[in-house]
């Protein structure tokens, strides 16, 4: 099976101003919620108390919070989590000190209304922890990309590199943009996900830029925009294949992965899905306007054929 | 055309041998089981078994295997219900001596074990249990070091004659005054003896000569790094006396301690007798003056102080201790032999002993007191900042009558049999810095169980899905494209048993993940070998050219996912770092598998021969 019979000419590049101008729509909006909403930060960046319960029957959660509130509980949440009998219980933290046994507090006092409450879980952090996670967790991301362009930078044009880094970024600035405008919750797991997208979105761009340093070498007629768009339609068929294929585990993971990493596999699936657009639009369309031409890759094999005599 | 050489074929093959063996423990999965430990650090005697056999028949309690081992028995059960029965059954009959736990142990067969084969480490949230960071106040440790400094350099001073009318700590700078600068530095050139790095710095307060001490940097490194793991070894000790199959207690940067109890779920009870850091101090009651009067007026003599009991009545205790805490070499709880009300035993250590044979001596029929002291930390706001203050509750627990000299061993009564179990453990294990719980996780069981559920379920479909696309799109090279991946999956699990990496979660979906993103390399060869084809290369020459072309980008491709998975594994914790752990390992695979494995699988098919097409 062939996704494509004969060699695809889609002219991608042709469109990149309208591409690049809805993207700098999207990610002005992404970055406004951000500003704005801020993100739903999990316990793990905000610290406070998080309780896991299970019915055995399914229950509504008003119940629930009526029964903490007549408890004396103030400034908690309470929803279902994976299935109608699971429900949790979100507490603000109060003070550094792990919130005394609350936790086992909130278990207590749901157990006492019906004794066949199970605990799951309950997770206290320490609004400390929370803010060094919170840095640490920024800093990753900083440290990934660094990394990558410096890597990129080694391997690769600086046109080029730029490119793919202005792609990444790109990506997660969308994939963030997406938990904040929804008001997804934000945990440590989330964060990896976005880790990872980060990784693969990079992948996708190099196969790509791969291809351009080749055509560029090899090709001897044709513009910068017609050898980019040539190398993009060469590997069309890699790229739909191998985002498909990745697709459909993170869909895997989505349907039966369980409520656990359901914030996850939707991180992923968005980064995926934006990071396979980008390496065409934003990674190509970013290297073009910066002016890459034929002469910046020529170079080297000019220097390396006058060596020989 | 397209052979591989022998030594190529043999390393594939190799590689493929290695993972099937070191993935092999994992299919024989857990059985529930409870483990029997000595709470001291003897060995362990073949009648505890035994008897706790013996015990289970009688109760009528199933039970599968009973091993003895030297340090640990085990004795497996066919179900948990059994298990938990089991367990408690056992706990009643052997006693405080031996610690009982339930524990999952692998079924893997023995020959395997023996061999040093294991299955892969499952984290606490697939097997339940608690998880406890927590934060060591290194600062009182270093004070208390600087104390004892102090007090050394007092007494060599004096060995020394010099003069120095105030000697005290401020923070972290030890300050003495000397009435000329002559004696100062005479001082200075003493104690540069035992603390040739420390920083001198001189002043001089009204006409008299003062001299400010700092501790090198690396001194105080040194003390921060002594209490931390000093901690992390009594916590190891209490971690022990918990119950709990293999916990894992592990220090994590510049001052905090990971505790990890799997199978555990009283997080209230484990929490209090990690952190207790409860100490006690023996001294004379002092008689020279009524304590409800002093009570009353707040008069109270130089060299008293005032104290309470446990029912809020005052006690006035003598200045001086005659023994404490850090003298106490070992403590075990028991009961008093006369009255049979719970009691601690206490063993000093020979300086201790002696000060206490002493004043034994000299103060029969006179009272002491035992003074027990306790951290209490509070947090406040205040100004929107977290405040966290230790106060510290000093309480009287018990007043008795010297009835006749005693010096290394004796009881300590007046506590409750809770209580006196706990002390003497906090005792026995003191923390050489208060600890407090900052990030606390307690998974239970159920949830573990629902999580390695899903967990499978999701690699099984995204693996089937994957498989089935892959032999749809590309054929006969599907098909071997899907080999490969079968064998990045086992190697993973090969490598994850080998370095036995705890398996967590999110390290599953990492699994899953890069089940999906292995293809790629595949994706890659391919799609450079069908364009081959296109162009008109001969299938043979195509293959070739396929596999040598793609390989720069595969290698670019995967260097960025590594970098992305490297940083994660740095500044992960827990969950996160599994995750970062499975997709760096099925990067790394994936690159010999997609590449190497297929390759010698394509050139035993295909490979040397006349070939009008290819089934690509």
């Amino acid at each position: 099976m062939e996704l494509f019979k004969r060699q695809t000419h889609f002219n991608f590049l042709r469109t990149r101003k309208i591409a690049l101008a809805m993207s700098l729509v999207v990610l002005a909006a992404a970055v406004a919620s951000f500003t704005t909403r801020g993100l739903n930060l999990g316990i793990d960046f905000t610290g406070g108390v998080i309780v896991q319960v299970s019915y055995p029957q399914p229950i509504s959660t008003d119940t629930v919070r009526a029964q903490l509130t007549q408890a004396g509980f103030k400034n908690f949440t309470a929803q279902h989590f994976g299935a109608p009998t699971d429900v949790m219980v979100r507490l603000q933290p109060r003070g550094d000190q792990v919130a005394k046994d609350e936790g086992a507090a909130v278990v207590k006092t749901l157990q006492k209304q019906n004794p066949k409450v199970q605990e799951k879980q309950v997770n206290v952090v320490g609004p400390q922890v929370g803010g060094q996670l919170r840095n640490q967790g920024a800093l990753a991301l900083l440290v990934t990309l660094i990394l990558i362009f410096v890597y990129l930078l080694v391997r690769f044009e600086w046109r080029l590199a730029l490119g793919a880094v202005a792609a990444t970024v790109h990506d997660v600035v969308f994939t963030v943009g997406i938990f904040s405008f929804t008001h997804w919750q934000f945990n440590l797991d989330v964060l990896a996900a976005v880790l990872a997208v980060l990784g693969y979105s990079v992948n996708d761009t190099v196969v790509v830029f791969d291809r351009i340093r080749e055509n560029f070498k090899r090709m001897r007629r044709g513009t910068p925009m017609e050898i980019m768009n040539a190398a993009i339609n060469q590997t069309l068929s890699r790229t739909i294949m191998t985002s498909g294929m990745t697709l459909l585990v993170v869909i895997a993971l989505l349907v039966v992965g369980g409520a656990a990493l359901r914030g996850f596999s939707l991180a992923l699936l968005i980064g995926i899905i934006v990071g396979t657009y980008s390496s065409i639009y934003i990674a190509s369309a970013t290297a073009l306007m910066l002016g890459v031409s034929r002469q910046h890759f020529a170079a080297k094999k000019r220097a390396a054929a006058e060596e020989q005599p | 055309m397209n052979r591989y050489p022998l030594w190529k074929n043999l390393l594939v093959i190799a590689v493929v041998l290695f993972g099937v063996i070191f993935a092999m423990p994992n299919i024989f999965g857990d059985a529930p089981a409870v483990q029997i430990t000595r709470v001291d650090s003897n060995k362990l005697a073949p009648a505890a078994l035994d008897r706790a056999v013996d015990a289970l028949k009688k109760a009528n309690i199933p039970y599968t295997t009973a091993r003895h081992g030297a340090q640990k028995d085990v004795i497996v059960f066919p179900n948990t219900g059994a298990q938990l029965r089991g367990n408690r059954m056992i706990s009643d009959t052997l006693g405080d001596n031996y610690s009982v736990a339930q524990n999952l142990v692998p079924q893997t067969p023995g020959w395997m074990q023996s061999l040093g084969l294991k299955p892969m480490a499952k984290g606490l949230d697939l097997v339940g249990g608690i998880y406890f960071r927590l934060r060591v106040d290194v600062q009182e440790s270093i004070d208390h070091t600087l104390d004892n400094d102090l007090s050394s350099i007092q007494t060599s001073l004096r060995e020394a004659d010099v003069r120095y009318s105030d000697a005290s700590r401020k923070g972290q700078t030890l300050q003495f005054t000397f009435p000329n600068a002559q004696a100062r530095s005479k001082a200075e050139s003493v104690v540069r003896k035992n603390y040739p790095k420390a920083t001198f710095t001189d002043y001089s307060v009204k006409g008299k000569a003062v001299a400010r001490m700092t501790p090198s940097p690396a001194r105080l490194q040194q003390m921060r790094n002594l209490a931390i793991e000093e901690n992390v070894a009594a916590l190891r000790r209490r971690v022990n006396e918990l119950g709990v199959a293999e916990p894992i207690v592990q220090r994590q940067g510049q001052g905090y301690i990971v505790v990890e109890l799997p199978g555990l779920q009283n997080a209230a009870r484990a929490k209090q007798q990690l952190g207790d850091t409860a100490t006690v101090q023996f001294r004379m009651v002092y008689q020279g003056a009524d304590a409800q009067q002093a009570a009353r007026t707040g008069q109270v003599p130089l060299d008293a102080q005032l104290y309470r009991d446990k029912n809020g009545q005052p006690v006035l205790l003598k200045r001086q201790i005659v023994a404490s805490g850090p003298e106490i070499t070992d403590a075990t709880s028991g009961f008093d032999q006369q009255s049979g009300s719970p009691d601690v035993n206490v063993s000093l250590n020979s300086a201790g002993a002696a000060r206490m044979g002493k004043v034994t001596r000299h103060n029969i029929g006179k009272p002491m007191a035992v003074l027990l002291i306790q951290n209490r930390t509070e947090s406040k706001k205040v100004d929107g900042k977290t405040v966290t203050t230790t106060k510290k509750i000093k309480k009287v627990i018990n007043v008795a009558t010297i009835r006749g000299v005693f010096s290394s061993q004796f009881q300590i009564t007046g506590l409750t049999q809770e209580e006196a179990k706990s002390l003497a453990l906090t005792l026995r294990t003191p923390l050489a810095a208060p600890v407090n719980v900052v990030e606390e996780r307690t998974i239970g069981p159920s949830l573990g169980q629902q999580n390695i559920h899903y967990g499978f379920a999701a690699v099984v479909l995204g693996f089937a899905l994957v498989v089935l696309g892959m032999a749809i799109y590309y054929k006969v090279f599907g098909l071997i494209a899907d080999a490969a991946l079968i064998m990045n999956l086992v190697l993973v699990v090969a490598l994850l048993s080998l370095l036995q990496a705890t398996l967590t979660l999110p390290g599953i979906a990492g699994i899953v993940l890069t089940v999906g993103m292995a293809v790629d390399a595949n994706v890659l060869i391919y799609e450079r070998i069908r364009e081959e084809l296109r162009i008109g290369s001969s299938p043979q020459a195509a293959i070739q050219a396929g596999y040598d072309r793609a390989m720069a980008t595969i290698f670019d491709s995967n260097i960025t996912t590594l970098i992305a998975g490297l940083v994660l594994f740095a500044i992960g914790t827990g969950p996160v770092k599994g995750f970062a752990v499975t997709l760096t390992l099925g990067i790394i695979t994936s690159m010999f598998t997609a590449i190497m494995g297929t390759r010698a699988i394509v050139n035993a098919v295909f490979g040397g021969r006349r070939l009008k097409s290819l089934p690509v």
